[in-house]
């Protein structure tokens, strides 16, 4: 296995790792803020793939596509909060998840209706396309250095919103006590609609860029929206920083396992029983390293409520 | 939309007809992931019934969402309380292994458009069962033949980590004789693939062979086009069909691809169904189309011949195959599993619609592997 291999699989996981952060980020803002578990939230990264590839698909343009996405997914959820959600915050978390989950069908059955069942064509921008070598000759998409690049560059404007600026000085009461900001006179059902869309807006984003490269269909966001509960319950629910570290931790964990682990098991195994063992362990391995982390630290990384 | 709302008519127009004499029950995949493949074997079935002119047939649509649990409970009441004669509809191999060894031992004749698990073609074959598509490994056995045509010597493949992906790579080796680059199990329903496109970077393969059926193999498409890497692709027709070659675009071209059935397949029958087809529901027919409408031809031919209630006449009538099928002469071999020609396609690109072109025979009159194990 060559130098070459290991990076680039190493940013393979990292790529893979800021995506889910941009996933991640918003279902943990929601559930530190308003205390809500929000299983729709990967009906608005369809909503995201969706409405790209649409005005992709009308207008010619990459860049339009994934404003349209920024801007449909945010409508999308602060519709839901707004008709919704706002139902649901005194409500039990059992109740939450029911009704999320009715939204998942109704956006998955809503989308097949305007769209069809078929999938939609999204694809690289011609800038974007292609490999670039980097330095050592290591032959890379230059589209995924920028999701990396983009990525990077969402997880420290993040940052800067939650410690520097107004509205995040608010989120952070407002994790903390709502009733006492309330009564400071912060408008929190608005400062709530806010929140529910910048992490739908997020999650459109992560649809948009993601959908170029996958494929665009009903059902696309569930798979991603399973592993992005394990980031936050690894990285502390409620935690911008724990849901970072624990992106790239998944990203990685599940890149380089998937990789790794056959070529391990192909030491004292032969190489078709290795690739299938290996595999189907390395498909658990996330799994595995939530348990290591909820044993070491319960409220996960950076968790601060029990 | 439109195929919603023309499949409700027809649903509407089967509730009315209750003085049929034929009832069909057709379990299919409407919805979630994977729904486009079930909505192109119904079209292509209730096509056929309409052309047969025939009102006597009562064709019974039920949505199994993909799940095994719901496609029981649907089979269960289909049998109990519809009473119906014959099944049909069945897309996923794992759902099929649900339903139709209970199904047929129930006096009930299945008729498969599309799964074609090997536990059914070989010790677990029965007299009511038949597959009108194609045995499992047929279309991977055939990439494993082109191969060795076209003089590949080292390949590298890779399939999902499930039933029918170990079944893909095995028949895909059984046919090969060539050497292995490199042998990888993916994930089921994975959508990155930036790992494996790395693996097969490095490997120093000669060609690459997949089993990456629907939204998988549209990702793996677009990112393998986009890493630079121009060893040759070959795969089944799985992710290449009609409905997915539009969403996968340019990164599909040219790629060599295996299958059953394709649209330029020179016969009148091929000719007026792509033509009647697409003038019903506005789009071109896939393979699953294709195999829905042989489906219900083969029902019909059987209806001219005898009812279902006389079981033996009717299936001889079933066996003899005497319709006029898409694939041109029809043929069913031991285990009521096709015998057929398989085709190599290439994906090329008609005006602004991307589709296949038929290159070559991969495999000729073929069987499958596990029909001298059936004893019926």
């Amino acid at each position: 296995m060559s130098t070459i291999l290991v990076i680039e699989q190493i940013l393979n996981g990292l790529q893979f790792g800021v995506m889910l952060f941009l996933m991640a980020a918003g279902l943990t803002l929601i559930f530190g803020v308003m205390g809500l578990i929000n299983l729709a939230h990967g009906s608005l990264y369809m909503v995201g793939a969706f409405s790209a590839a649409a005005v992709a698909g009308l207008t010619g343009s990459f860049f339009l596509g994934l404003i349209a996405a920024l801007a449909a997914a945010a409508l999308a959820g602060a519709l839901i909060e707004m008709v919704v959600i706002r139902r649901l915050y005194k409500a039990a978390h059992l109740d939450q998840v029911l009704a999320t989950f009715a939204l998942i069908l109704i956006f998955s059955e809503g989308t097949r209706w305007i769209f069809g069942s078929f999938p939609l064509f999204l694809d690289i921008p011609d800038m974007l396309s292609g490999p670039v070598t980097l330095p050592g000759g290591i032959q890379y998409p230059l589209y995924r250095l920028t999701l990396i690049v983009i990525g990077l560059v969402v997880a420290i404007g993040l940052w800067a919103l939650i410690e520097r600026t107004r509205l995040g000085i608010q989120i952070r009461a407002g994790e903390n006590d709502r009733e006492m900001i309330a009564a400071l006179g912060v408008d929190i059902s608005k400062l709530y609609t806010i929140v529910f869309a910048l992490g739908a807006a997020l999650a459109g984003l992560a649809g948009g860029l993601v959908g170029a490269i996958q494929s665009v269909q009903v059902g696309m966001g569930e798979p991603v929206l399973i592993l992005a509960f394990v980031v936050i319950v690894i990285g502390g629910i409620g935690s911008i920083r724990g849901a970072f570290i624990g992106a790239l931790l998944v990203g990685l964990t599940d890149t380089l396992g998937g990789v790794f682990l056959p070529e391990l098991f192909k030491l004292f195994m032969e190489t078709g029983a290795a690739q299938k063992s290996g595999s189907a362990i390395a498909s658990m391995g996330i799994y595995i390293l939530m348990g290591i982390v909820l044993v070491w630290r319960p409220t996960g990384l950076f968790g601060a409520r029990a | 939309m439109k195929t919603f709302l023309m499949a409700t008519a027809a649903a509407a127009l089967c509730a009315t007809s209750a003085m049929a004499d034929v009832k069909v029950g057709m379990i299919t995949t409407l919805s979630g992931g994977g729904a486009g493949l079930g909505i192109d074997v119904r079209d292509g079935f209730m096509l056929a019934i309409a052309q047969s002119g025939r009102d006597d047939i009562e064709v019974v649509i039920e949505d199994d969402q993909r799940k095994p649990d719901i496609a029981v409970q649907l089979s269960d009441k289909m049998i109990q309380s519809e009473r119906v004669d014959i099944m049909t509809g069945i897309i996923w191999s794992n759902l099929a292994m649900a339903v139709v060894p209970a199904a047929v031992n129930q006096n009930v004749f299945y008729l498969s458009p599309n799964a074609g698990p090997s536990a059914l073609a070989g010790r677990g074959c029965h007299q009511n069962y038949f597959n009108v598509a194609w045995q499992n490994d047929n279309l991977h056995e055939a990439a494993g033949a082109y191969a060795n045509e076209a003089a590949y010597k080292n390949s590298f493949i890779m399939a999902p980590n499930y039933p029918a992906g170990q079944d893909a790579l095995t028949g895909y080796k059984r046919m090969y004789g060539g050497a292995l680059a490199g042998e990888v199990f993916t994930k089921l329903g994975q959508t990155d693939y930036a790992a494996e496109i790395a693996q097969i970077r490095a490997s120093g393969a000669d060609s690459v062979y997949f089993f990456l059926p629907g939204g998988m193999g549209i990702s793996f498409l677009k990112q393998y086009a986009d890493s630079g890497v121009d060893i040759p692709v070959v795969g089944p027709a799985f992710s290449f069909d009609q409905g997915i070659l539009q969403a996968v675009g340019d990164a599909a071209m040219g790629v060599i691809n295996t299958s059953q059935w394709n649209k330029d397949i020179d016969n009148p029958t091929n000719a007026a169904f792509v033509e009647t087809f697409q003038a019903e529901y506005g789009r071109l027919p896939s393979l699953y189309a294709s195999q829905g409408f042989d489906t219900a031809n083969l029902l019909v031919s059987a209806l001219e011949k005898a009812d279902p209630s006389d079981a033996d006449a009717f299936r001889d009538a079933l066996r003899a195959a005497d319709f006029d099928s898409t694939r041109g002469d029809f043929a069913f071999g031991p285990n009521h599993h096709p015998v057929q020609t398989i085709y190599a396609r290439e994906v090329i690109q008609e005006g602004d619609v991307f589709t296949n072109k038929i290159v070559g025979v991969a495999l000729e009159n073929h069987s499958d592997a596990y029909a001298a194990d059936c004893k019926m």
